[in-house]
Formats: structure tokens, C-alpha cells, sequence
């Protein structure tokens, strides 16, 4: 006999706006076999979750239905409130009002007509519902982090010191990432490399730490405490172990001109290469795209001048398989390149650079050894225009959010060519200045007021070339609110920080979900921000929404520290929401014919056989079996199962049926 | 072949020229441009900054007329009353209930279905396939192609892709054998409509463009609506008085141009019409 307890939450007014909640509470009471209904502001609030224990203890409650969010938001809250009754977890459904109903319909009688039918079902299903109890699995203590800017080096390093065995795959031949390329950073101008290369060298020290540089995820099974990540290192044409990093294959190397990455484009480098002075590996890859021998047959001047021979032309892409507990995606952002505005010439005149162009001409490792000289001619610029949000919040053309970095590292771009071109002008067109952050504003006031740079608000039209100068049109529209124009001799564009190129198809190989925008899906915006919807995978910096080093590092930290409370325990417990095939007393023992079409339906190879035995030890019936440690409760076995001797638990095909004949039974 | 035709005012006055040269390839082209009936004024700069409901019934009346008289294309070779169509046709293809409301003013059949085409995106689809036979003295000399501020504006609505920096008339001229000049001024704005409330400002818009146009070697200007021609030709005054030099570099229409490439007169391109002399070194 059931005794069945309703709880029905307003979520505030999310619910309560558009659905008669007490009605829903109402109609509740009057189903067969609820023995009590109500309706309260927050559910999951302590006094929601204490009226919900309070009912099943004073009414003897078998089973509960909450209507309110979505599942995938309280139903471990409730399911462990109910727990704390006394009552099986299981015991608990929830009737999702929110997401389902009062957030996608009018304020109608229609609206709460369906509040009060998704509950019935759930009402129904409860009925059904068979106590479960969680599965143990262990927890591999490795984490696998994907990425190696300053991300995915602070989440290692953080990982790596509380003990536990992380590998660090990166896919560029360095760790570094973006943060190697810059040269100071906002708001207290110290040098980038300074402080990220003694990072990247512990990295590399970190006895915790296994790096693997110049290679890519490939696949990524399993679940939260055990998945299988496949990795492809790609042949770097040189054997690590003898290559002892001198740097003679690099120097003699007769393919010269290949615009550098590092460089973005401003320098140039060999075909073999180290992409900057301080990297870790501080080893050669080749460029297989570029390097004479690969593309033409001949050359092998590398070959021939390695100290070790350590050369290895042969070498060929490796797939390395490895078991790991957890994954911190770190995989950052890209810059969008401006060729989409033709306005501003990026791409037809040499002097219209990028913002991380311009990082590399201020940058004492850059092409111009930290001088600011223009591409074109080399020589010292007099006007710089700085172009503010070029590409950042312009849904026309550009992506509709803001960038973030931007409005920070222009002023540090101004303030940094002021500092070294003392009798330069510069200009920075802008729509709004957002430096919100810890000493961010004092920052741009000083630009503003100590360096003299010119804030001008209001957007570029056109920049032309006309006698050797560039022409900026622009507009300011403040007090004055006139045409301007400028005769620069550079233009810097903040181009807008966009996701990166590969991040979708990573993303889907993951099964972790992504915007519209392509990057990483936070599980929930606010209070899991370092999360991912899926379990044991885990987001830092910049692949999430653009961000600067601060929050990227703090991101870093919070997403280890998930991983090291994950790590904390030897097993986990998963819900019992598996394929179980049945069983039934002799001389059936189960309605199984042992045909395996599920077996090899079963995308996780969660099924094999088993053998039901007589006393005597004699094999009587072939059935199939689930392996629970490797079923995801995917169903897909259910579907093809032809006895119907498989069922999901907790949404076995009689609680389906259950759940559509009461949606069908609307009176 | 036929289609649609909307001269719209400026056609029948100010730019006969346009309508000529426009009519004369189309008929070489073997296309005939039949004006739909009792069409009135699109509504230009006036509707739309006084009354939003006849801003949309008066675009929205000739765009029933041409559909009633069975047409699948809609030629509007000015920009301005092309603007204004196709305005009223997005407008009243997203908001339902607007079109209710024009619709019952119209009190005629109207589906808002037509395909309204401006003259590049006309001489794209149906002139331009058939240049190769057409063309008989291509235009050896260098030109600046200037497609002012409507004909591919608002992005939203023509979809354009590089709508700062448009190709489209360069590639037509280039097909005429002209070399398009790469500058930088091809969508500035000439003045519009202060070419008669502040006839200076104009002096001083356009002379930018015919400066930079001669600066860069053109030695004509290409444009594609009257309002832009206008401005350049018949303001040459003001132009010469803001620059304070005189400056001859003619301004044609596309369709003149290529009147003239297809080897009509001067006269059936209606050359003679305007204000600065064109003396363009075509051969032959």
C-alpha cells in the first residue's frame, strides 16, 4: 500500500508566477494512494527539506514526489533529505515544474492543468519504485589536464603537490600557452615570463608530474573515477631520450622562413624548432608541413649535424592509453583574426597589428628585442591608435559578448609604448573602459593621467593608407562629438578572444557540452563554475569565457581542488541506475535466451555471459550479465532486448508504462 | 524574359540618365523591364520620420501592385526606394500582425513574397551571365567604384558579408575590362540629403571622395544611385570650392558604363545629361 508524500516548491516566484501551485498541491492530495500533499516558497531551503523529513516520519511515508526544478539541480538535495527520514533515496522523484513547465508557458489554467499532470506521473511512478542501493567503484588517483598554458600548469602543480599522479598533455611542442607570449602583465607590469617560466620548469621537475608536449586527446571513455584517455603523441622526428638540447639541428637548419606561432607571425623559424628560447621541453619537434626532407625527399641537414643522433624521421604518431580518475580541461582561447573587418586593413597594411602582435613587439623576447618598431619598415612608430573592442560586443560582425582583457591590457599597451617611445602619442578609441578589478582602475587612471594617453570615446570607421601614414576615421563622441581623424604610423586592434578552434570537436569527444559561443559549459553558472555537466571533468581558465591571469589561476586552483577531494576517497558511490537482467525462480531462472544482441548493442562492453548452474555444478542456462562497474544506465540494451528480460533500475519499462498511462488517463 | 521594374521619382527627373542607360542593356540583354502600374512614392526620408504605418503602406502598395500583376522580380535601381522596400518587406515578414494592419489599409491582395532586387543584385543575376557576348568595347581605364551607404546596408537585412568593403561593382567593371581601383572610400557618405538644406557639408563629404578617387589614378567614378550621383556631379561646384581646386573626374552610373561597353551611343546612355562632362578615352 503506498503512502506517497507530495512536496510542491514555488522556486520563489519561478514557479509560483505562472502555475497555481496550491491547486497542484490540491489535486495531489485527492490522488489514490497520497497520504499527504503541500506546497511551501523553498523546498530545498532547511525548513523545506525539514517539512519533507518531518511528513514521512509523522505519516509513515513510503515514497516522495517533489515538484520543483529540474533534477539534474536538487534531487540529491532531496534524495538525501528523504535518506535522513529514513527513507530509501530512491524512494524520492522529482516532478520538474520549473524547467518544464512554469519557465516555458504563460501564466494560464493550461500551465498548472500540466504542472498537476507531471506530477500523477511521477505519483505513478513512485509507486513502482524498489529501493536501490548506490554501487562502490574505486577511484584511479591520476588526473589528466588538458592543456598546458598557465591553467593547466597551476592546476598540475596544484594537483601534483597534494600527492596525487597527473599528466599534463599539451599540443603545441611547449608548455606556456598565451601567457608565454605576453610581455607585462596589467596592473602591476611585471614581466610574464618571469613569473610563468619558473612555473613551467617545477612542471617539468614535478616528480607527480608526467608531461607529454606535441600531443592531443584522442578518445576519452568511462566515467568519473575511471576513464580511459587515449592520447596521440605526434612524432616529433626526434628521440627525447638522446636530444640533449643544444640547439645545433635549430641553427643550421636551411628552412628559415617560416613564420613563427610564438611569434605570431612577426619573426620567423626553421623547420626544426624550438618555438621560444625558455621552453619546457627546451627540445626540438619538426615541422612536418614545412621540413624539406618530408615535403621533397632531401635535406636531412639536421641528421647530419645532431651531436646524439637523435634524429628520428621514421618516427611515427603514438597512441599511449592511460587509466585516470579525473580530467581538468585547460585548453584556453584563441584571437579572432580581424580579417573580418575590412574597415580597419588588417591583413592589407603591414602596421595594423593585433593586441597579441603588439604583446611580441614590447615583449623583450620578441622580434624587436622589446622595442617597439613597426612591422613594416622598423622603424619607431610616432602615433599609435589602439582600437579598442575590434571584434568584442558587435553582434553585426564580431561576437556580442565582451572580451573581458581587453580594456586592461590596452592601457597596459599604451602605458608600455609611452614608457619606451617617450615623445610618441598614443590614442585609444573605446566604447566603455571596464576595469573592474583589484587595482585595475588605478591602473587605467595612470595611463590616463601620468603617461598622457588619449582616451577617445567613440568607434573607428576606416583606417586607409595615404602617403605613408595610416589615416584612422573615428568618431568621439563625447562632449565634443565630432569626426576625428589621426595620422598614425600603427594601428593596434584588441581583437576579440574567441574559442579555440579545435574546442567543439574536443568538447564532443568529451561529451562535456559548450555554448553557442564554443566554449566550455560551466555546470551551472554561479555555484559550480569549475565544474562540467559531466562528472569527474572539471574546467579552468580561458576555455570557459575569456578571462585574465588572475581568475584564470584562481579558476586553476578551484578546478584542482575539486579533483583532490575527488581523490580523497578510495571509492565512490554511483547511483544504481543500471541495466540489471532479470532473474526469476526455477526452472526459468531468468526469461534471458542468451541471444547478446545486447552485447553488442552495448556501446561501454558492459555485458558478458553468465552461466546459471544446478547444484551438481552443470551448466543449465547461458544468460547475459551487466557488469555494473562499466554500465552507464545508457538503455540502449533495453531496446534491443527481444524477451524484455532487461530493465533500467529506477526506470524499468513497467514504471515507463506507468508513467505514460497516467499522462494518458488526463482527465 | 520579364521582370518588374520600379523607377520610383528620382528616375523620371533628376537621374533620366539611370532609367535610360538601365532600359537600353536590358534590352540588348534581351530582358524586358515592364513598370508596374500606378506605382507612387516609396515613401523616401519623409514617411519614415513621421508616420511609421505610412513609412510601410507606401513601399508596401507597390509591392502588392507588382505582385497582382503576376511579376517574381522587383528591379528598384534606387537605392533609396530600394531601401525602402526592402525595409517593409523584412519588417512586415517578421511582425505578423503589422502586416495584418498594412495589409487591411492596403485593401488589396498582399502575400509579401516578391523578390525585390537592387541594380547590382539585378545585373548580377541577369546582365552579368551574359556580358561575355555582350561586351564589345571593353573600358581600358582605371575606376573607382563608390557604392555610398544603402546599397548594401543594414547587414541584417542584405545579408552582406563585407558590407565596409563590397566587391560586387568591382567585379562587374572588371568584367567590363576597367581596372577598379583598391581605396578606401568606397562606402563613405556623400552628404545625402544636405545637398540642399546644407549644400557646404556636401562640398565638403564629397569632395573627400573625388579628391581620394583622383588621388588614387581613377579617371571616373562608378556609382549606383542617384542620390550619390547627384551629390558628385551636380554639386561639382561646392566640391571645387571645398577642395579649392577644379576637379573634372566624371561620375557615371554602372549601367552607363556598361551601356557604353556594350557599344550603344553615348546618347543611348545618356551621357550627355550630365553636369561634368564625361570624356571618357573608351576605344574606338
Amino acid at each position: 500500500m503506498s503512502k506517497i508524500g507530495v512536496f510542491i516548491c514555488h522556486c520563489g516566484e519561478n514557479i509560483s508566477a505562472t502555475v497555481d501551485v496550491a491547486r497542484v498541491a490540491e489535486a495531489a492530495g485527492q490522488l489514490e494512494g497520497v497520504a499527504f500533499s503541500t506546497d511551501y516558497k523553498y523546498m530545498c531551503s532547511d525548513p523545506g527539506q525539514t517539512m519533507i523529513k518531518q511528513a514521512i516520519k509523522e505519516n509513515g511515508l513510503n515514497g516522495v514526489v517533489v515538484g520543483s526544478c529540474s533534477p539534474r539541480m536538487h534531487e540529491p538535495t532531496f534524495r538525501k533529505a528523504c535518506q535522513e527520514a529514513g527513507l530509501n533515496p530512491f524512494m524520492c522523484e522529482m516532478a520538474n515544474l520549473r524547467e518544464h513547465c512554469s519557465w516555458v508557458h504563460d501564466k494560464s489554467e493550461a500551465t498548472t492543468q500540466k504542472a498537476i499532470d507531471l506530477v500523477r506521473t511521477l505519483v505513478e511512478k513512485v509507486k513502482l519504485n524498489k529501493p536501490l542501493f548506490s554501487i562502490q567503484v574505486p577511484v584511479t588517483k591520476t588526473a589528466l589536464v588538458i592543456g598546458g598554458g598557465i591553467a593547466g600548469i597551476q592546476a598540475s602543480l596544484d594537483i601534483a603537490s597534494a600527492g596525487h599522479q597527473v599528466i599534463l598533455v599539451e599540443k603545441d611542442p611547449s608548455i606556456g600557452g598565451h601567457m608565454s607570449q605576453l610581455s607585462e602583465t596589467f596592473p602591476t607590469l611585471d614581466c610574464s615570463q618571469c613569473i610563468l617560466t619558473p612555473r613551467m620548469v617545477e612542471v617539468a621537475q614535478h616528480p607527480n608530474i608526467k608531461l607529454m608536449t606535441y600531443a592531443e586527446l584522442e578518445k576519452l571513455e568511462g566515467s568519473i573515477g575511471n576513464f580511459k584517455a587515449t592520447i596521440r603523441k605526434k612524432a616529433k622526428s626526434i628521440d627525447e631520450d638522446l636530444c640533449n638540447g643544444c640547439g645545433t639541428c635549430t641553427t643550421k637548419c636551411p628552412t628559415k622562413k617560416i613564420p613563427s606561432e610564438f611569434n605570431t607571425g612577426l619573426g620567423m623559424r626553421t623547420a626544426i624548432y624550438v618555438p621560444f628560447p625558455q621552453a619546457v621541453p627546451n627540445k626540438p619537434v619538426i615541422d612536418k608541413e614545412n621540413c624539406s626532407y618530408y615535403q621533397k625527399g632531401k635535406c636531412k641537414v639536421c641528421e647530419k649535424v645532431c651531436p646524439t643522433g637523435a634524429i628520428r624521421f621514421d618516427q611515427e604518431d603514438e597512441l599511449v592509453e592511460l587509466e585516470v580518475g579525473a580530467v581538468v580541461i585547460a585548453t584556453g582561447f584563441d584571437i579572432m583574426q580581424p580579417s573580418g573587418f575590412p574597415e580597419y586593413g588588417y591583413g592589407k597594411y603591414k602596421d595594423v597589428i593585433t593586441g597579441l602582435q603588439f604583446e611580441r613587439l614590447a615583449s623583450a623576447s620578441g622580434p624587436t628585442l622589446g622595442e617597439i618598431r613597426r612591422p613594416s619598415d622598423g622603424k619607431i612608430p610616432e602615433k599609435i591608435v589602439f582600437v579598442a573592442c575590434a571584434g568584442s560586443r558587435d553582434p553585426a560582425k564580431g561576437v556580442p559578448y565582451c572580451s573581458k582583457i581587453c580594456c586592461m591590457y590596452t592601457a597596459k599597451h599604451a602605458m608600455l609604448y609611452q614608457h619606451k617611445v617617450h615623445h610618441g602619442k598614443s590614442y585609444i578609441f573605446y566604447m566603455d573602459i571596464r576595469a573592474a578589478g583589484k587595482n585595475y582602475e588605478e591602473f587605467v587612471r595612470r595611463a590616463i593621467v601620468e603617461d598622457e594617453v588619449n582616451y577617445i570615446r567613440g568607434r573607428v570607421s576606416k583606417v586607409y593608407e595615404e602617403n605613408g601614414k595610416l589615416i584612422v576615421k573615428g568618431v568621439d563622441t563625447l562632449l565634443s562629438a565630432k569626426p576625428v581623424e589621426i595620422e598614425a604610423d600603427m594601428v593596434v586592434l584588441a581583437s576579440a578572444a574567441v574559442a579555440n578552434p579545435g574546442a567543439e570537436a574536443l568538447a564532443q569527444k568529451m561529451h562535456v557540452s559548450y555554448d553557442s559561443y564554443n566554449f566550455f559549459s560551466e555546470a551551472h553558472p554561479k555555484l559550480k563554475p569549475v565544474e562540467t555537466n559531466t562528472a569527474g571533468i572539471f574546467l579552468a581558465g580561458a576555455c570557459q569565457a575569456p578571462k585574465d591571469i588572475p581568475e584564470t589561476v584562481s579558476q586553476a586552483s578551484g578546478a584542482a581542488s575539486k579533483v583532490i577531494i575527488l581523490f580523497s576517497k578510495d571509492e565512490l558511490s554511483r547511483d544504481p541506475l543500471i541495466a540489471v537482467v532479470n532473474r526469476s525462480p526455477a526452472p526459468v531462472f531468468s526469461t534471458c535466451v542468451g541471444c547478446f544482441m545486447c552485447a553488442s548493442a552495448c556501446p561501454y562492453q558492459a555485458i558478458g555471459e553468465e552461466l546459471i548452474t544446478n547444484r551438481q555444478g552443470k551448466v543449465i542456462k547461458k544468460v547475459a550479465k551487466v557488469n555494473p562497474g562499466l554500465c552507464q544506465g545508457c538503455g540502449t540494451c533495453v531496446a534491443f532486448c527481444r524477451s524484455k528480460s532487461i530493465d533500467i533500475q529506477g526506470y524499468s519499462n513497467e514504471q515507463m508504462c506507468a508513467e505514460v498511462i497516467a499522462l494518458l488517463n488526463h482527465e | 524574359m520579364k521582370i518588374g521594374f520600379y523607377p520610383g521619382c528620382s528616375l523620371t527627373g533628376s537621374s533620366r540618365e539611370y532609367n535610360e542607360s538601365l532600359l537600353a542593356i536590358a534590352k540588348e540583354a534581351g530582358i524586358e523591364l515592364v513598370e508596374i502600374n500606378d506605382w507612387n512614392c516609396c515613401g523616401a526620408t519623409a514617411a519614415h520620420n513621421l508616420n511609421k504605418e505610412l513609412s510601410l503602406s507606401l513601399p508596401a502598395r507597390n509591392l502588392a501592385i507588382a505582385e497582382s500583376e503576376e511579376m517574381d522580380e522587383l528591379v528598384v535601381p534606387c537605392a533609396a526606394c530600394f531601401n525602402r522596400l526592402v525595409m517593409t518587406q523584412h519588417e512586415l515578414s517578421e511582425k505578423k500582425d503589422l502586416k495584418k494592419v498594412i495589409s487591411e489599409k492596403l485593401q488589396m491582395p498582399f502575400k509579401n513574397e516578391i523578390r525585390i532586387l537592387n541594380v547590382l543584385q539585378f545585373l548580377e543575376k541577369h546582365i552579368v551571365p551574359r556580358l561575355d557576348q555582350l561586351v564589345k568595347s571593353p573600358l581600358e581605364i582605371d575606376v573607382a567604384c563608390y557604392y555610398g551607404c544603402l546599397l548594401v546596408r543594414p547587414q541584417n537585412v542584405m545579408k552582406s558579408e563585407r558590407f565596409e568593403d563590397p566587391m560586387s561593382m568591382d567585379t562587374i567593371m572588371q568584367k567590363l575590362g576597367a581596372n577598379p581601383i583598391d581605396w578606401p572610400f568606397k562606402t563613405e557618405c556623400c552628404g545625402a540629403g544636405f545637398s540642399i538644406s546644407k549644400t557646404e557639408i556636401v562640398g565638403e563629404l564629397s569632395g573627400k571622395i573625388v579628391r581620394n578617387a583622383t588621388g588614387r589614378g581613377a579617371k571616373a567614378i562608378v556609382v549606383a544611385c542617384p542620390m550619390c550621383h547627384s551629390n558628385l556631379d551636380m554639386r561639382r561646384p561646392a566640391i571645387d570650392s571645398y577642395l579649392n581646386m577644379k576637379m573634372d573626374i566624371p561620375v557615371i552610373y554602372i549601367t552607363q558604363a556598361i551601356a557604353l561597353a556594350m557599344g550603344l551611343t553615348p546618347r543611348q546612355a545618356g551621357i550627355q545629361r550630365h553636369f561634368v562632362p564625361v570624356n571618357l578615352t573608351v576605344n574606338r
